[in-house]
């Protein structure tokens, strides 16, 4: 094998007659197709095909992602009986259908109680092209206008108020999250694609804490947050203090950052499973009239307590010895380790730290938004953005971009559909490399 | 347990669309990461343009396939120079975080509500490989292949043309690393100063680079597409780069056939792997509260990653590669 390789010329000629051959047609009679009803594994999401059926996943909400259970939909096909159900408590149902192809899923707007009477959904009935293997979502986000004419109207102070608070109150969030991946590359100079999963940690070590074990909230979020700092240990101590040790590559480093990402999200799948789960308590909460805008008490709590920590981090990065030496490890290892500093124990206590305050973002994002294995992927190129924008490797950097980018993402709404805010924070990203890429408070160095 | 099923699936796989998707997706890698050490993390994207150009032209625009086909090129070439222009300066770690988000960017952008009209939204688009299926000179209905592969007409035509672009990828990849060219791309790899230093441009080596790693990731994207009939924007998100590089780093980075072999191990392995379980929690061999049937495909992926990091860690060269080739972290 070793010496056909060594020579790929003749592989290539080997390759393109086994082809030839492999394709000739089949003799009559010979090797018959016993194989027909396992059907190959589809690119990509490939699961084990269900013998019964492909599902579709209907969640029906409001525009203020508020679920709304006891709403009848159906999937009609061509040539298959029409497939019904009545979403759950969490506003999801499943559908089950026959196989794959294009169905229409229908929304009985008569079914709508309580809140969600008298909404109209964006979109109905939706076509959705079933793939094997995939939940297939389908979403029908209700509000009062069918969502057709949300914007009309041109924009008012309130309008602006409302966002940029929803926006502080996301960019507070990444702000936890972004320290952690700050820090680490300042101190390391690993990018850690793993970060977001500490981040989804945070979520489902509540989740299951709360709901599974019936701690309540406020116990088990700390909690949470400690599980997530012992998360960070392990993470050190485990496995980058011995790929440190054995000088492995910055960039190999990222890789396995990367490896450990998928392994981690594949991991909270295999343990949370795929749907969307919410915490036992503050469900439902309706929103506080502050005069410009209006948001949950959980939601001022929550901001409460992440300004409070980031200040707080703020301060012993300043006026502690040991914020001083994470400072100075992070401007220069080796300069740090000459002047009599513990790099290794600095680095540890950034994992360890930073691990937390991941997990404190996670515990608080599942409360502004709900708890999915996905959560934290989804947001690390926010991240990344905030890290990147604000100076990677330097905390208060991080702070700083993620607040523009938290309120950048919501007041872009004005402009952009808001399913493509994303996408502008992303070229914000890909901007400041191209135009200032040490960051707003970064130094300038000799970067790319 | 059915043996015969279970090795009658894994050897198909090894020649099966999944193996030549990634496959092809990995041989633009390779000449990008591999040869020129550029570290793109958004290979997806150039898969995406590739299916998706054929979809746009034939389905929305209604023109013929072949048309497709020549827009899937040019959006790729462009992709690559619009992605190179403010990122190849970048240092490698940069330059990482900038191409995840262009390919996210992709991603987003095709599958808004709003480009509905154009792209299909989320749900994306159908109906355009039959321009293609028109060609094939099997008989429908007919079965051809020998021994355990043996394939519908339908398939049987994608994975001939598939293996047709795989075995040319891999002899044009051949060429060109062995010409001049190859040459100072290695160079680059090794040490960027030292190139700079003989005159050469290694700005544009770069971007020729991408632009001929991003269309091989495009030919990708027409099996992709092709293949299943449809695109779907979600299978084109970040997941699809990492198993690529997955992939790569498999069979060997900087080998001609590495990707082809890596592609190849790489579903064997996750076929078998599924079979395996699947038919153990069946018969009841994996106990309920253990594993069901649909957690078989997520113990898969973290095997993935559990082989990703295993790999670099303590084989970054992979399973055929040369250590000395591998020069991953040349600045």
């Amino acid at each position: 094998m070793l010496t056909t390789l060594a020579a790929p010329r003749a592989l290539l000629a080997l390759v393109a007659l086994a082809l030839l051959l492999a394709l000739a047609p089949a003799l009559p009679g010979g090797g018959a197709r016993a194989d027909a009803a396992t059907p190959a594994p589809s690119p990509g999401v490939s699961a084990p095909t269900d013998v019964e059926g492909e599902t579709i996943t209907v969640r029906v909400r409001t525009a203020d992602r508020e679920d709304v259970p006891g709403a009848e939909v159906t999937a009609t096909g061509a040539g298959v009986d029409p497939v019904s159900g009545t979403t759950d408590d969490g506003g999801a149902v499943e559908l089950v259908v026959p196989g794959t192809g294009t169905y229409e899923v229908t929304l009985d707007v008569d079914s709508l109680t309580g809140p969600a009477a008298g909404l109209l959904p964006r979109e109905n009935p939706v076509q959705r092209s079933v793939a094997s293997g995939s939940a297939n979502p389908v979403i029908f986000q209700l509000s009062e206008d069918g969502g057709a004419s949300a914007s009309a109207g041109g924009v008012s102070a309130g309008q602006v108020a409302q966002l940029v608070a929803n926006g502080l109150r996301y960019g507070l969030i990444i702000a936890l999250a972004a320290i952690g991946l700050s820090l680490v590359f300042g101190t390391t100079g690993l990018t850690n694609f793993a970060h977001g999963e500490l981040i989804t940690f945070g979520a489902i070590a509540t989740y299951f804490l709360n709901v599974g074990a019936g701690v309540p909230f406020l116990l088990a979020a700390p909690l949470a947050v400690v599980l997530g700092g012992v998360a960070g240990y392990a993470n050190d101590r485990l496995l980058w203090r011995p790929l440190r040790r054995r000088g492995t590559g910055l960039v190999a480093m990222m890789i396995v950052s990367i490896g450990l990402a998928l392994l981690l999200r594949y991991l909270f799948l295999y343990v949370f499973g795929g749907s969307t789960q919410t915490y036992a308590e503050y469900q439902g909460q309706r929103g506080l009239d502050l005069g410009l805008f209006t948001l949950r008490p959980i939601d001022l709590i929550s901001m409460a307590v992440a300004a409070v920590v980031l200040v707080a981090v703020g301060l012993v990065l300043v006026r502690t010895r040991l914020g001083k030496a994470t400072r100075a490890v992070s401007d220069n290892p080796a300069l740090a380790a000459a002047s009599g500093i513990d790099v290794n124990r600095v680095i540890l206590v950034v994992w360890v730290a930073g691990a937390a305050l991941a997990a404190l973002s996670g515990v608080l994002l599942g409360l502004a938004q709900q708890v999915q294995y996905q959560m934290g992927f989804q947001i690390l190129l926010l991240v990344f953005a905030a890290v990147t924008l604000g100076g990677l490797g330097t905390a208060f950097g991080a702070m700083v971009g993620a607040l523009f980018i938290g309120v950048f993402l919501e007041v872009s709404t004005l402009v952009i559909p808001t399913e493509l805010r994303n996408v502008g924070a992303l070229l914000v990203l890909i901007l400041v490399l191209l135009v200032r890429p040490q960051g707003i408070l970064g130094r300038a160095s000799r970067i790319g | 347990m059915d043996w015969s099923s279970i090795l009658g699936n894994t050897a198909r796989a090894a020649i099966g669309l999944e193996t030549v998707i990634y496959a092809l997706a990995a041989i633009g890698l390779n000449v990008q990461f591999g040869y020129a050490g550029l570290l793109n993390f958004g290979q997806a994207a150039f898969v995406a343009v590739g299916a998706y150009g054929i979809a746009v032209t034939v389905t929305v625009l209604g023109l013929p396939f072949w048309l497709g086909v020549v827009v899937g090129l040019v959006a790729a070439v462009l992709l690559a120079v619009l992605l190179g222009i403010p990122t190849l300066r970048l240092r490698a770690d940069y330059l990482a975080i900038a191409t995840i988000a262009a390919a996210e960017i992709v991603r987003l952008t095709v599958r808004s509500a709003t480009l509905r009209d154009q792209t299909g939204g989320s749900s994306g688009l159908s109906g355009f490989a039959e321009g293609f299926y028109d060609l094939s000179p099997f008989t429908p209905g007919q079965s051809y292949g020998f021994g355990p592969w043996v394939f519908g007409a339908r398939l049987a035509w994608i994975l001939l043309v598939g293996w047709v672009l795989v075995a040319v990828c891999c002899l044009v990849v051949f060429l060109l690393m062995r010409s001049p060219w190859g040459r100072v791309l290695k160079g680059i790899r090794e040490d960027e100063d030292a190139v700079r230093s003989l005159g050469k441009n290694v700005y544009a080596y770069k971007m020729q680079a991408l632009v001929i790693g991003g269309v091989i990731g495009a030919l990708a994207g027409f099996v992709f597409g092709v293949g299943r009939a449809s695109v779907q924007p979600d299978l084109y998100g970040t997941e699809l780069t990492f198993f690529v590089y997955t992939v790569l780093l498999l069979g060997g980075a900087a080998r001609v056939l590495g990707p082809v072999v890596g592609a190849a191990i790489f579903w064997v392995a996750l076929v078998l792997i599924e079979n395996v379980l699947v038919q153990a929690v069946g018969a009841g061999y994996v106990p309920d509260w253990l594993m069901s049937s649909t957690q078989v495909g997520q113990v898969r992926f973290m095997l993935v990653g559990l082989a990703l990091m295993l790999l670099m860690i303590f084989r970054p060269q992979g399973i055929f590669g040369d250590r000395r080739e591998l020069a991953i972290d040349a600045r």
